[in-house]
């Protein structure tokens, strides 16, 4: 190996350390995701307060996992939960099984259900991964930025 | 393990045995690795190994009793939890027996509990780095079974991300090749423009792996704005960036001394063992099921199948380096010539009715319950179909019965095939050199147990 091979190979280090780093500081910064991008589940409601499932089962036909489960209830006059008649008394996702393929969503009639961008989902508990209803309701704990028109990361 | 299970494979060695005295025959090759791949230790699996064939009959006078050691499941260089069994005599490798289902998923077996819609899920996760080409034969050959005819533009876009699946595949197996000879700074290259390639996945199909984007009929979703750009921006970049690998490897001498000439089998072996992809085509077999069988529209595409001559690692990482640039090239060329229309077939019986319509028409709602609740239903009959994947011929054999549900998904996995060449191929050869071939072969071993 001559001294040129040398002083080439310090030539590229040096010119590596002066480009900008292609890596993130992952805790403090996050990386951002494509409006596509599957992550928490969330579900909806109208702007009356009224939830947007009516508990049909459709998302739990479609589940490839089995990860969802729902029970339905009748709507009464006292208790009027969601816009259908029926709403979902129990309405269950264990984020253990889940795979994130989105056909709950796809299957949704009423986008009762959507895929949100969240993608910091674990716990020290597997059994703080079966999400609630409650849980679901609320908007996620840990946000996903969104990735801005042709923004590299 | 407890003793209680030794006892239960000792037990199982001896019925080998006793069966093959009983026949008058010599132990076959599997009632060989049975008695030896289940011992608990090295020196077990030798005196069960011992056992079990007539080493004196063989034993040539001046020569010594193989060292049995175990390589993997948990190692990393053997591509995920591939256990090798080896036979040393030194450095030099007499054989080896690799044992395989440490990953396996029973993937198959579920698909036949799904119905044909979900089991699309399933199988993208068989070979975790080609998962497009897992759908894309799994879809081919629903659609066959249905007679269902794929839109165009469907038809491209398959082509384009498949290509770009293509690139990924082959940039993970450089970059981890190159980490088991010793060459880290290729890993950290290659993976650079992998993620850039996953930021394109996840834009248009919602996921970095395992992506559900082929759907039968077509594709989920057409392409998003601004995606064909950043595509048309990183094919662009692609040439100049394999330009940067190939001036880390190809001249540098120790990456030439590790491959060249490692791992050679003739032609015909290869054909033999039903090996395809890149490990055929470095052997100098022109084999490229995207040239010899066109499907999805790959008669309209102007590239050219890199083929090699001796058949070592070194021509495999070549001709690897050169499907990177062909690919570019079709993806060119399907940016291009993009045709306009539906990105999914039109048929309300298999596919999914359009969102809007949902909300609009009675029938589509109908159509839409009755999908998701039941699935269709797959005319009675067989199918095959086989998409050539970045390792080679990945196909896949649909039965059904008329229902909504497959009574059988079977893959034909390039991983599993090709990993019949590594016995062949190691015998005689440095131990060393075995993590060079395992590499060259470019086993996935979630294709393998699937």
């Amino acid at each position: 190996m001559s001294i040129q091979d040398q002083l080439k190979g310090f030539g590229i280090t040096f010119r590596t350390m002066l480009s900008k780093p292609l890596t993130l500081g992952y805790p403090e910064r996050k990386t951002p995701v494509f409006p596509r991008f599957r992550g928490r589940h969330r579900l909806w409601t109208y702007d009356n307060g009224l939830e947007k499932c009516v508990g049909c089962s459709l998302c739990v036909a479609a589940c490839p996992a089995d990860c969802i489960r729902v029970v339905a209830e009748e709507n009464t006059p006292q208790l009027r939960v969601s816009a259908g008649e029926r709403f979902a008394r129990i309405y269950e996702i264990n984020m253990a099984r889940c795979i994130f393929c989105g056909y709950c969503e796809v299957a949704c009639p009423f986008d009762a259900i959507t895929l949100e961008h969240s993608y910091e989902l674990s716990e020290r508990d597997r059994r703080e991964l079966v999400y609630t209803k409650d849980m679901l309701l609320a908007p996620a704990p840990k946000q996903a930025p969104l990735r801005a028109e042709g923004q590299r990361v | 393990m407890g003793t209680e299970g030794i006892d239960i494979f000792t037990a199982e060695a001896r019925e080998a045995r006793e069966a093959a005295t009983r026949e008058g025959r010599e132990l076959a090759e599997t009632e060989r690795v049975v008695a030896g791949a289940e011992a608990a230790t090295p020196q077990e699996a030798l005196a069960r190994t011992r056992e079990g064939e007539d080493i004196a009959a063989r034993a040539l006078p001046g020569s010594r009793d193989p060292m049995i050691i175990n390589l993997g499941p948990q190692h990393p260089s053997t591509h995920g939890v591939l256990r090798l069994i080896t036979e040393l005599d030194g450095e030099i490798v007499r054989d080896v027996h690799p044992v395989i289902g440490y990953l396996h998923t029973g993937i198959e077996k579920q698909c036949e509990n799904k119905t044909f819609w979900q089991a699309i899920t399933l199988v993208t996760r068989m070979d975790y780095l080609s998962p497009f080409f897992n759908i894309h034969a799994y879809t081919a050959s629903v659609e066959k079974l249905l007679g269902l005819e794929v839109p165009e533009r469907a038809k491209w876009l398959r082509v384009m991300i498949s290509e770009l699946n293509r690139i990924t595949s082959h940039l993970v197996w450089l970059g981890t090749s190159g980490l088991e000879l010793g060459a880290i700074t290729v890993f950290f290259y290659t993976y650079r423009e992998r993620d850039r390639a996953l930021d394109l996945f996840e834009m248009i199909s919602g996921e970095r792996m395992n992506n559900r984007y082929f759907q039968v009929g077509g594709c989920a979703d057409d392409v998003p704005p601004g995606f064909l750009g950043l595509l048309k921006r990183f094919v662009d970049e692609m040439p100049s960036r394999v330009d940067e690998y190939e001036g880390m490897l190809s001249a540098n001498p120790i990456w030439i001394e590790r491959t060249r000439g490692v791992g050679v089998l003739p032609a015909d072996e290869l054909i033999d063992l039903g090996i395809t992809g890149p490990a055929l085509r470095a052997a100098g077999v022109d084999l490229d099921l995207r040239k010899a069988r066109p499907y999805s529209g790959y008669e309209h595409f102007d590239f050219t199948v890199p083929v090699g001559g001796n058949g070592d690692a070194y021509d495999r990482y070549l001709i690897r380096l050169r499907e990177i640039r062909e690919s570019t090239r079709i993806i060119q060329q399907c940016l291009d010539g993009l045709p306009e229309g539906p990105h999914i077939a039109d048929d309300r019986k298999v596919v999914l009715p359009p969102r809007p319509e949902l909300a609009t028409s009675m029938e589509a709602l109908i159509h839409h319950f009755k999908l998701v609740t039941e699935g269709f239903r797959v005319p009675e009959g067989e199918a095959y179909t086989a998409v050539e994947s970045p390792r080679g011929e990945i196909g896949c054999y649909v039965v059904a019965d008329g229902g909504p549900k497959p009574v059988r998904v079977h893959m034909r996995d390039a991983s599993f095939v090709n990993l019949q060449a590594l016995r062949p191929m190691a015998k005689d050869a440095y131990l060393a050199d075995l993590i060079a071939m395992i590499g060259s072969l470019d086993n996935v071993m979630g294709g393998v147990d699937r």
